[in-house]
């Protein structure tokens, strides 16, 4: 970089070092910010992570703390105590999906109506928005009150003159798509070696016929793997162990499409308004009518937005806490997710060592979505 | 485009909207009426009618049980909003137009600050805050906020200067003008949009912040949330005032967003780091 600043003769040598004077200046002022968060984040990461293979627990001024490996996360997955965090990590599963899915869907078939020249559409757009401004904790209590069993939803039907609902909602203790742990290891092979199986089909399709053969070859091989009992060679709990989606969680779903439905809405309708009318109008004239204009030309020009609110909404779900804190209490077993266990763990029970395991299992959840997120968004951003 | 609004794909597509609308403004519209009505009033047969006759007593309850927390709330945010702002504003300068070798790792690394689950940090915040005496009080929940704030208001006022010409900010150097002079009469002058849009999303995100609120203070100093999440919790509550609680947590960022809400949605989007 000096190199090339001294090459230009043009520039008066008081000004090249005032240059590099402000230069410095610059970088002092990040400075601060940078030293904060690196502790802040960094710092406090690493040192859960170590707290995390400890076994720091209680409230007294000096404990006695010893360094004890991976127990604690051994425990977690496998300890019979600790079947809250496992049944807490399915609930994790099955409300991202059906959030993912809610706001998606409803925030797509939202803002394609909104695309119609729709009278109003400010209107329209505000009230779906709103939502967003409000905290969970607000939405959460709201919906608390809907969802009593004597309260307003089961009422609904009673004001167009209908039985009213009998449904538990929040204290529903039904499970079902029930599994046992211990066949996950299992079902979570198959499922890779489907999405290789996939992969090679498409390496194949675009005549990469080696790549596919690789990669085909690996996805048989977990597959016979599994088929021949391999699974169950992955130690998993002792005994065996059921669970399964929560029905109870219904209600916090809701709530949460409720309140998040909106962004996917303004992404798409941002989305809707960047395709060109002249790409619309050439579909037509070839003979597509409005849904397939919007099946060949519009969607999958939005592919990327959906990819962007999936790790937007989805890292929301992993992390989800206020929410279910304030609908179903922190106290509710069925409708427990690892946020709100570790909040209990280490500042009610203080397992400080225990909780910061189940931090650190959040954490690498939500890196797992965000990371790759980052680096491909930043990359094309400096490509361009 | 004339008749086509008489169509009936048309009227399906105003139906859909229209009912859709009354599924978002269902809950506010229970809220209020509930707020307002006498706890004996509260009953199965009548969830949905209207308060009759309306109770301000119920309400006037709510509020002075809320009171204290709404003034811990305000003295809260302010300060949180407006530090994590200013900051913000002279990290996004420095990133956008003093580029040094390496802005490219450090921004990524500043960003990912912004989608950790808080839990991973959350206990060795709490042993520091206790460490330096600002554990249960104020002043620490604002550390917590201006710090963990640093990533998204860098992020927006990065996109917001990166939008300036470079010559502008050239013309300024050519004038004399330093690293704090350009920032002073080119950059900050214009920043306004970008403070607006930096402002609201700070201001909602930290009022209706949770997680530092109910591990990080003491009964005293909590924030509406808190205490929100606290009058809900019991069973047989009475439901006028949780409903009234949730009104008045809601009102100000309400207003913010029904005032200012295309500066809203900028922050929206910006928080999916394309803008």
């Amino acid at each position: 970089m000096t190199v090339a600043r001294t090459q230009q003769p043009s520039r008066p040598p008081h000004r090249r070092r005032r240059l590099n004077r402000d230069r410095i200046t610059a970088i002092l002022m990040l400075l601060p910010s940078i030293l904060l968060l690196a502790i802040f984040v960094y710092g406090f990461i690493g040192q859960t992570v170590y707290t995390s293979l400890t076994d720091w627990s209680g409230l007294s001024l000096n404990p006695e703390i010893n360094f004890i490996g991976l127990k604690n996360y051994n425990d977690l997955f496998t300890g019979l105590l600790d079947v809250r965090f496992r049944q807490d990590l399915v609930n994790t599963f099955f409300f991202t999906i059906f959030f993912l899915a809610g706001c998606l869907g409803l925030g797509l078939l939202l803002a394609v109506l909104l695309d119609q020249n729709i009278k109003g559409e400010g209107i329209f757009r505000t009230i779906f928005l709103f939502p967003m401004a409000l905290s969970f904790i607000v939405t959460g209590t709201m919906w608390r009150w809907l969802f009593n069993p004597g309260g307003g939803v089961n009422r609904l039907p009673g004001v167009i003159g209908l039985q009213p609902l009998e449904l538990r909602w929040l204290t529903d203790r039904t499970q079902i798509l029930q599994f046992n742990w211990q066949d996950l290891p299992g079902i979570i092979l198959l499922v890779v070696a489907a999405v290789l199986a996939w992969m090679a089909y498409r390496r194949w399709q675009r005549g990469r016929r080696n790549a596919a053969r690789v990669t085909g070859g690996i996805a048989v091989v977990l597959a016979l793997f599994v088929l021949l009992g391999g699974g169950k060679a992955i130690p998993t709990t002792a005994l065996p162990e059921t669970h399964g989606f929560n029905l109870a969680f219904i209600g916090i779903i809701i709530a949460a499409v409720w309140q998040q439905s909106g962004y996917t809405m303004a992404m798409y309708l941002a989305g809707l308004r960047g395709v060109p009318e002249e790409l619309r109008e050439a579909a037509r004239v070839d003979g597509c009518n409005e849904l397939q204009v919007y099946r060949h030309i519009v969607l999958p020009l939005l592919q990327p937005i959906t990819l962007s609110a999936m790790i937007i909404l989805g890292h929301i779900s992993l992390k989800i806490f206020d929410l279910v804190f304030a609908m179903a209490g922190a106290d509710n077993a069925t409708t427990d997710v690892p946020g709100i266990l570790m909040y209990l763990t280490s500042f009610r029970a203080n397992q400080f060592a225990k909780g910061a395991a189940i931090a650190v299992v959040m954490l690498i959840m939500v890196a797992f979505v965000i990371v790759p997120y980052l680096y491909t968004t930043l990359r094309s951003e400096h490509e361009l | 485009m004339t008749g086509i609004q008489f169509r009936p794909r048309r009227i399906l597509i105003y139906t859909v909207l229209v009912l859709a609308a009354a599924f978002f403004l269902m809950p506010i519209f229970m809220v209020v009426i509930t707020a307002f009505k006498n706890p004996a009033d509260i009953n199965l047969e009548t969830v949905w009618s209207l308060p009759n006759p309306i109770d301000l007593q119920g309400f006037a309850e709510a509020v002075n049980a809320f009171l204290p927390n709404l003034r811990n709330s305000f003295i809260l945010v302010v300060p949180a909003t407006i530090l994590s702002a200013l900051m913000g504003s002279m990290n996004g300068y420095v990133l956008s137009k003093w580029k040094f070798r390496g802005a490219n790792i450090i921004f990524p690394l500043m960003l990912f600050g912004m989608f950790i689950p808080y839990q991973s940090i959350l206990i060795p915040l709490f042993q520091f805050l206790n460490s330096i005496g600002l554990y249960g009080g104020i002043p620490g929940l604002i550390v917590a906020h201006v710090v963990y704030g640093l990533p998204i208001t860098t992020l927006i006022f990065r996109n917001y200067y990166a939008e300036v010409p470079t010559e502008m900010v050239e013309a300024g150097s050519i004038d004399g003008a330093g690293f704090f002079g350009i920032y002073r009469h080119i950059m900050f002058p214009i920043s306004l949009p970008g403070f607006v849009v930096v402002i609201i999303w700070q201001f909602t995100q930290i009022w209706n912040e949770f997680l530092f609120a109910v591990t990080l203070t003491s009964t005293d100093n909590q924030p509406i949330t808190v205490q929100l999440s606290q009058l809900a919790g019991g069973e047989a509550v009475k439901w006028n005032l949780p409903m009234a609680g949730a009104l008045l947590a809601a009102l100000p960022t309400l207003l913010v967003y029904i005032l200012l809400g295309q500066y809203f949605i900028r922050g929206l989007l910006a928080g999916s780091v394309k803008g």
